[in-house]
């Protein structure tokens, strides 16, 4: 028999994932962990951490990382790749640090082309507070402090961030993916692909936004949580390269 | 090129640009703000030429931290800007010091609170000595008198921040930055810091490095936060630095820091014609603070007259180490118009004859609460 | 022909992979593992797996850690 899938070199060896049951931060850090394998970058590479829940990353992936104070992530990795050039810089967030306090950061990487690459997980909400609104919140959708839903009179509407990153002239790669099933876990992988390809070639900013379920805050089973990225997220952020795609 | 030793006429934001550069510094990040927006356009061309890194950065929370990931490289890195937008860089500070990155700052001072303007003061003594971001933490600050300082601090912060892995700000004014004064720049005088330890390059080889300040598990953070404070004693004990005139004879002891010891120096001699035993004392190093030598001063009975521009900052730390050794004025402004030696004079004789612990020259008179 | 491994102290029990095996092999244990969590089994008397690796590529844990085809 031949072995068809086995724990990425990258990741840190007796790792356990801290996150809560059902999270759909481990199926990126591993993604992320396979195509760093792929292409063969682990030894190169120096990364930008954000924080929330995505601040863990470090715990995982055998990879040098520097922090960034919240929403700082893409000015770090900046920094380090102005210094570095030669180094394969990443960073991995979430959408309150990345969209919400991060956007300037953010946007203007993209913006001025940064040849760095940013995964931004997507869940709708600020995980490790507890399940507060955030910049990526749905309409109607319910949080601890939008408790009778997201309306425009109170919080205004959510940011569609792949979209945004896709406008920018720098940016050579943006797409928008998902996890909530086997074919899509395999087309976020392709795209986080494409993103590090364009920084291996120089092109500039590559980025992916990766919709993910919580099913902690959002008070579901993983499976319900998967059901609604299928039926309410993915209407609302719809999936797709926006930029520097195939087609 | 010029011989390096040779004077040239400069202005002090170019001279602490061009000190970067000689120093090594690989990659500049900044924002524009007056008084300090010259550092910033000498090195957008300088650093282009050189081939090093230059970013107009988004905001001066975006120019921090690309400062803060670029120094995690091992290299040589810096930013430059002005009181209110240093204020924004407080919360990198803190992460700097805690991750121990060897962030270079230099604040080139104007007033406050809040926009202020443009002209120069002094009130960022306790923003830059005892910050305003969050936790215990120390950033090495250094305050240059003139623009021959502004080069020969540069240099010294590139290489204290590296030596000790520790944040360093070069606390300058908006007179030093636009005045122009001869100077030279010499060589960079310190040796290249081995950086290899810890700088992060990619994990070939070796264990992946982690450079963060996630404090989970509280017995670390405590042994952490104590190991911070005790590298500050050892940069204490090696780094403190100062200048003092006059001061074996002296009754009073004039203290200021940054530019404003160009006023006290002369009004000392002013003093001393008029009979009055004035001396001199200048921290040049406002943090590791010179507290030692001040008490030492203090315990031999000599008075301190605090002269500064702000409302009594610096005052609070010589009041520290006196600790009531001896008597301790404050003569000041809380910005605008340097304090003359007329002023300084005058108010140094009020002291005197008056007894007085507080003279604001040409303001109103105030009940110092301290 | 095939057959998965699971490291059951990294399973934290959310049961994606019981659903996701398109051949039902998967099976929440009556056993609790170091964290009292009920574990999951894989249960393939009749040799029915084909290794192809969905539960392994949707458990969010990395728990199931080895796929053979």
């Amino acid at each position: 028999m031949q072995q068809v899938f086995s724990i990425p070199k990258s990741m840190k060896k007796d790792f356990r994932y801290t996150f809560c049951p059902g999270c759909d931060h481990g199926i990126a850090i591993r993604l992320v962990a396979e195509v760093i394998d792929e292409l063969g970058l682990r030894e190169n590479i120096i990364s930008s951490t954000s924080v929330g829940c995505s601040v863990f990353l470090y715990d995982f992936l055998d990879i040098d990382c520097v922090e960034a104070p919240h929403g700082r992530a893409l000015a770090s990795a900046t920094g380090v790749k102005r210094a570095r050039p030669d180094k394969f810089v990443f960073t991995y967030s979430g959408d309150g640090d990345f969209a919400s306090i991060g956007i300037a950061e953010s946007l203007h990487s993209a913006l001025r082309g940064e040849n760095i690459s940013a995964i931004c997980i997507n869940n709708t909400t600020y995980g490790m507070t507890g399940g507060q609104l955030g910049p990526t919140t749905m309409m109607g959708q319910i949080t601890t402090t939008s408790p009778t839903g997201r309306n425009k009179e109170y919080f205004g509407y959510p940011i569609k961030i792949a979209e945004h990153i896709a406008l920018c002239d720098g940016t050579a790669y943006s797409a928008r993916v998902a996890l909530d099933s086997v074919p899509h876990i395999n087309q976020a992988k392709q795209a986080i692909k494409k993103a590090f390809q364009a920084q291996l070639d120089g092109k500039g900013f590559g980025f992916v936004e990766i919709l993910s379920s919580c099913p902690t805050n959002w008070h579901m089973t993983p499976e319900q949580a998967h059901e609604r990225v299928r039926n309410e997220m993915i209407k609302v952020f719809p999936l797709g390269e926006f930029k520097g795609g195939d087609k | 090129m010029a011989d390096s030793n040779e004077k040239v006429l400069i202005k002090g934001n170019y001279a602490i640009a061009q000190a970067a550069v000689n120093a090594g510094c690989q990659c500049y990040f900044g924002y524009p703000i007056t008084p300090q927006t010259e550092i910033g356009e000498y090195l957008s061309g300088k650093m282009q030429e050189l081939g090093r890194g230059y970013v107009c950065a988004e905001s001066e929370l975006g120019a921090i931290n690309m400062v803060m990931g670029a120094v995690s490289t091992g290299v040589k890195a810096m930013t430059s800007s002005s009181s209110p937008a240093v204020a924004l860089m407080q919360e990198a500070l803190s992460y700097a010091a805690s991750d121990e990155l060897p962030v270079v700052l230099v604040n080139v001072m104007r007033t406050g609170p809040g926009l202020g303007y443009i002209y120069p003061a002094q009130g960022d003594y306790n923003q830059a000595v005892y910050g305003g971001g969050n936790g215990d933490y120390k950033i090495i600050v250094l305050a240059p008198s003139t623009v021959q300082e502004c080069i020969d601090l540069t240099y010294r912060a590139f290489y204290l921040a590296q030596k000790y892995r520790n944040p360093v700000i070069l606390l300058a004014d908006g007179i030093l930055g636009q005045m122009m004064e001869p100077a030279s720049f010499g060589e960079y005088p310190y040796p290249e810091v081995d950086v290899s330890s810890w700088a992060l390059t990619g994990a070939k080889g070796r264990e992946a490095r982690k450079i963060y300040s996630v404090a989970t598990d509280e017995k670390k953070q405590i042994q952490h936060i104590y190991d911070l404070f005790k590298k500050f004693e050892i940069i204490t004990q090696n780094e403190t630095t100062y200048e003092e005139f006059n001061t074996e004879d002296a009754d009073i002891i004039l203290t200021s820091f940054g530019s404003m010891t160009r006023n006290i120096k002369a009004a000392m001699n002013v003093l001393r014609k008029k009979g009055i035993k004035a001396g001199c004392f200048r921290p040049v190093t406002l943090s590791p603070f010179p507290h030692k030598r001040v008490s030492e001063l203090a315990g031999e009975g000599k008075d301190f007259i605090v002269v500064e521009m702000n409302m009594g900052q610096m005052f609070k730390d010589i009041k520290y180490a006196v600790n009531g050794q001896s008597k301790v004025s404050l003569v000041n402004r809380p910005v605008g118009e340097w304090l003359s030696v007329e002023e300084i004079v005058e108010a140094v004789e009020n002291i005197v004859a008056k007894g007085l612990s507080v003279v604001n020259p040409g303001g109103v008179e105030y009940a110092a609460s301290v | 022909m095939g057959k998965i491994v699971i490291d059951n102290n990294r399973c934290k029990s959310c049961y994606i992979c019981t659903t996701t095996c398109p051949k039902g092999l998967i099976k929440k244990s009556d056993k609790t593992n170091r964290l009292g969590d009920y574990m999951v089994e894989f249960d393939d008397p009749k040799g029915e797996c084909i290794g192809c690796a969905m539960c392994a590529k949707r458990c969010p844990d990395l728990a199931i850690t080895e796929v053979y085809r």
